[in-house]
C-alpha cells in the first residue's frame, strides 16, 4: 500500500512539471509582446522596462507554485 | 532540522543508491556552525554566519565604500551610489513623491536581497533566499506593513481597493471576491518567486555537477554548470530587482487606493 502511495507522489510530482510549460508561454508571451512594442516605438521602451518585469514576475509565479506542488508532494505528504 | 551527521548519512545513502554522488537537495540543510546536532533559535548556524556576511557586504560597500564621499567617486563609492540612485528612482517611478518616505526599507531590502543571494553563488557557501522561512519573513513585513498603512492613511477607504467602481455593478461582487483572494495570494507568491527561483537555480547546478562525475558525459555537464551558472547570476539579481518593485507596486496600492 505504501508503494502505491509513493507511486501516487513521484506521478504527481512529475505531473506537476506540466505547470512550467504554462509559465514558459506566460513569459514569453510577456518578453515578445514587449519587444514587439519597443520595436515600434523605441522611445518609449525604456520607461516599460519596470512594467515588463512586473508582468513577468506575475506570469512567473504561477510557474513557481507548480514547483512548489511538486516538491510539497516529495517532501511533505 | 536535521543535524550535520544525518546529512551526511542521507548524502551516503544516496550515494549507495546508486543515484547521483551527492543529493542536489542537500546544499540547503541547516547544520551547527560549532558541531553538534541540535538546533535551538539561539544555536549559530550556516544562515546565521551567511546571513551575517551579507550584513558585512552591505556594511563594506554602503559605509566604508563611500566613506570617501569624493567628488570623482571610487569605484566602491560609484556602485554604491548606483545602487542607490536606482532604487530611489524605482520608488520614486511606481509611488510618487510621498512614497519616497518609506526609501530606507526599501533600499535594506533590495541590498540584504541582493547580497544574500549574490554571497550564494559562491561554491561552497549557503544561500539563504533559498530557504521559504527566510524569504516569507520578508514577504509578510511588506504585506503587514503595507495592509496597515494603507488602513492608517486612508481609513475604510483602503476597502475601495478590493470595490472595483470602474466595472458594471453586477461584477462587482464576483470581482471583490477575486481581489480579496489575490490581495491575500500576494504574500505567498511574493516569497515563493524569490525561494523558488533560488532553490530550483541551485538545484539545477547541483544536479549537473552529479553528472559530471560520469566520465563520458563529464564536458558537456560542466558547460551546462558554465551556462547555468551565468543564467544564475542574472536571476540573482532580476529576482531581487523584482522582489523589491512588487513592494513597491504594494506600497503604491496602499497609498493610492482605488483603481
Amino acid at each position: 500500500m505504501e508503494s502505491l502511495a509513493q507511486l501516487g507522489q513521484y506521478l504527481g510530482a512529475g505531473l506537476a512539471c506540466i505547470g512550467m510549460a504554462g509559465a514558459a508561454m506566460g513569459v514569453g508571451n510577456v518578453a515578445g509582446n514587449y519587444l514587439a512594442g519597443a520595436l515600434r516605438n523605441p522611445s518609449a521602451a525604456a520607461s516599460q522596462t519596470a512594467t515588463l518585469f512586473i508582468g513577468m514576475a506575475f506570469a512567473e509565479a504561477l510557474g513557481i507554485f507548480s514547483f512548489l506542488v511538486a516538491l510539497l508532494l516529495l517532501f511533505a505528504v | 532540522m536535521r543535524g550535520s551527521e544525518v546529512a551526511t548519512e542521507t548524502a551516503t545513502e544516496h550515494a549507495a543508491e546508486g543515484g547521483l554522488a551527492f543529493h542536489p537537495m542537500d546544499q540547503f540543510l541547516v547544520r551547527p556552525l560549532f558541531g553538534g546536532s541540535e538546533i535551538h533559535w539561539y544555536t549559530p548556524t550556516n544562515v546565521t554566519l551567511w546571513m551575517a556576511l551579507t550584513v558585512l557586504a552591505i556594511v563594506l560597500l554602503l559605509v566604508v565604500g563611500s566613506r570617501g564621499r569624493a567628488i570623482v567617486p571610487s569605484r566602491a563609492q560609484s556602485v554604491a551610489e548606483l545602487t542607490f540612485g536606482m532604487v530611489h528612482k524605482m520608488l520614486e517611478d511606481i509611488t510618487g513623491k510621498e512614497g519616497l518616505k518609506y526609501f530606507p526599507y526599501v533600499m535594506t531590502l533590495f541590498c540584504f536581497i541582493v547580497f544574500a543571494n549574490f554571497l550564494g553563488l559562491i561554491p561552497m557557501s549557503f544561500s539563504t533566499t533559498s530557504h521559504i522561512a527566510v524569504t516569507a519573513v520578508l514577504a509578510l513585513m511588506v504585506f503587514l506593513g503595507v495592509t496597515i498603512l494603507g488602513f492608517v492613511k486612508n481609513g475604510t477607504h483602503f476597502l475601495n481597493l478590493f470595490w472595483v467602481s470602474s466595472a458594471p455593478l453586477p461584477l462587482r461582487p464576483v470581482l471583490a471576491v477575486i481581489e480579496v483572494i489575490s490581495y491575500f495570494v500576494r504574500p505567498v507568491s511574493h516569497s515563493i518567486r524569490l525561494a523558488g527561483n533560488v532553490m530550483a537555480g541551485h538545484a539545477v547546478i547541483k544536479v549537473f555537477a552529479g553528472f559530471a562525475a560520469i566520465a563520458a558525459i563529464a564536458p558537456v555537464s560542466i558547460l551546462a554548470i558554465t551556462a547555468m551558472y551565468g543564467l544564475e547570476v542574472l536571476v540573482a539579481l532580476i529576482q531581487a530587482y523584482v522582489f523589491t518593485i512588487l513592494t513597491c507596486v504594494y506600497l503604491k496600492d496602499a497609498l493610492h487606493p482605488g483603481h
